[in-house]
């Protein structure tokens, strides 16, 4: 076999910088579409799915990318590194204020709450009804270092309950399913993750209404009078203000998300 | 390489900005590691009860995964480097799969295959109330399902090239089998198996995936360093030093793994 490095590589190089062009090509050619990029907290992938479908119906003038769902720390990171994220959506304030003290994030608004439920197997084989039945059970919570672990903590504080986990996870849907799978007897879980899976089930716990997680919603922008940041942020603020407007509201009450009362509906002006 | 014999042995030009490229994206990344650390917290972090309590767990699970893969490794090694091609390319296949599988892969089907609800997971807490999932021989399972391919390829490399004629000298006067393996064979691959064992030991020490999964992220329990960085680097604020922290330590852990591996590499040559 007689290879022929140089001329490999060459042929390489071209094929990498014709696509490259071949690409740019492609996006002048379209209509003057303004892309944006959402980032949004893993529990709000299903009523996002939903608005976003309808969003892209409705504003044909705005390019919505396929939405980066992770958890809101994970995403908070990505975006102080400098990720290319239009819209932050995240599924607690700390997240959101990372952002907004690295001057990112100019307005959050909450626009959705969310409570923990007991999440168990179907069957109940643990024979969990209360939250002081975790504490002998295999039970697995959220770390305490993301939103809904440090959520677990204070509805496990506040009844008093002291749970060695059998497991710490990194975010809500690996805790779903290890309890789906069997494999833990119980989990703490938002209560809009269990609405569409069928083998669990759910225990409200009484204190559960004491511990809210707020997620606040913002624009993320590094204020250039860039031309083409100016329009993108503009389209990032026509989808921000879907998901507050009545519809959006509608839609994330849906999916079982608490509304923002009305005290909770915080707008910071950063500077 | 025999191509180029008769042109000079230096690499054409052309490659030198690629290659100067490849070198950057390997070291830069760890470069940022270094210089973003905060050093000021670093020893704090790195000495902090969870990291030290990560640290321990990581270092008995990945030698206890090197042990048994060693045990289990090299007769398999063995079999492979003495089996006709045939035999020996569908073996090697076999044990390479796990090494080209993501992680994650192997995790999900261990659980499968060992988690409460399977089969053999209902038998072993029948038998003996034992569950596999979230315990630390669930750790060193996971381990093992990464690192032993390192170990079974790098020792039926050195099997299948080192000594063949000792061992058929020993044989034709008279050696028996065992005695050819313990005094010809074993001790000819022994810079290999010990290469071997070394990239087992760093493979299972630096293994996430699978234990995520499998064995969950329990501090003290099966929370080994890769999870403590990623459970760190989930925490808002100050996780995150510690995290970089903690990245500082498995990359001193792999760069001493690297020298030893170099100081035993030209006896494995030979």
């Amino acid at each position: 076999m007689q290879l022929r490095p140089t001329l490999a590589l060459a042929g390489l190089l071209v094929l990498a910088l014709s696509s490259c062009a071949a690409n740019g090509g492609m996006e002048n050619a379209a209509q003057p579409q303004t892309q944006i990029n959402i980032s949004a907290a893993t529990s709000l992938h299903e009523p996002f799915e939903q608005l976003a479908q309808e969003f892209r119906e409705q504003h044909p003038e705005i390019l919505l990318s396929d939405i980066s769902y992770d958890g809101s720390s994970t995403l908070a990171t990505q975006i102080l590194a400098g990720a290319p994220t239009d819209v932050f959506a995240s599924a607690d304030e700390p997240n959101m204020d990372a952002v907004q003290e690295a001057g990112l994030a100019t307005t959050a608004s909450i626009f959705a709450t969310n409570t923990l439920v007991i999440a168990v197997p179907h069957g109940n084989p643990g024979n969990i009804n209360e939250l002081a039945d975790l504490a002998k059970a295999t039970t697995v919570l959220c770390a305490p270092e993301v939103p809904c672990g440090s959520a677990a903590k204070k509805l496990l504080d506040l009844a008093g309950v002291q749970v060695e986990a059998a497991s710490l996870e990194q975010n809500v849907g690996t805790v779903l399913v290890k309890v789906a799978t069997g494999e833990a007897d119980a989990g703490l879980v938002y209560r809009t993750e269990i609405a569409n899976e069928p083998t669990v089930e759910s225990i409200i716990p009484p204190d559960a209404h004491k511990v809210v997680n707020s997620y606040p919603i913002s624009v993320v922008d590094n204020a250039s009078d860039d031309e083409q940041e100016v329009a993108k942020r503009e389209a990032a603020e026509v989808f921000v203000d879907y998901v507050l407007s009545e519809h959006g509201q509608q839609v994330m009450s849906e999916y079982g998300f608490g509304s923002p009362s009305t005290s909770a509906q915080l707008k910071t002006e950063q500077k | 390489m025999t191509a180029q014999v008769d042109v000079g042995t230096r690499a054409p030009s052309l490659v030198l900005l690629p290659a100067v490229l490849a070198v950057a994206l390997l070291v830069l990344p760890l470069m940022a590691l270094l210089t973003q650390a905060s050093w000021s917290t670093l020893w704090a972090d790195v000495t902090s009860p969870q990291a030290l309590q990560a640290l321990g767990l990581s270092l008995r699970t990945g030698l206890l995964a090197t042990v048994l893969c060693t045990l289990l490794g090299v007769p398999l090694a063995l079999l492979i480097a003495r089996s006709s091609p045939h035999v020996a390319q569908v073996l090697r296949a076999l044990v390479a799969v796990p090494l080209v599988l993501p992680p994650m892969v192997g995790g999900v089907a261990l659980l499968l295959l060992f988690g409460r609800t399977s089969g053999i997971g209902q038998l072993l807490e029948q038998l003996w109330g034992f569950t596999l999932p979230f315990s630390t021989a669930a750790v060193v399972m996971a381990q093992m399902f990464v690192a032993l391919p390192f170990l079974v390829l790098t020792v039926e490399g050195t099997l299948r090239t080192s000594g063949a004629a000792y061992e058929q000298t020993a044989a034709t006067l008279g050696a028996g089998r065992w005695m050819v393996l313990t005094r010809i064979s074993l001790p000819l691959a022994a810079p290999g198996l010990l290469a071997g064992m070394i990239l087992c030991f760093a493979r299972a020490l630096g293994e996430f995936g699978a234990t995520a999964l499998f064995a969950g992220n329990a501090p003290g329990r099966t929370q080994t360093m890769p999870l403590a960085i990623y459970t760190a680097f989930n925490g808002a604020g100050a996780g995150r030093e510690s995290a970089v922290a903690l990245s500082l330590l498995l990359l001193a852990a792999a760069v001493l793994v690297l020298v030893c591996l170099r100081a035993w590499r030209p006896g494995a040559l030979k």
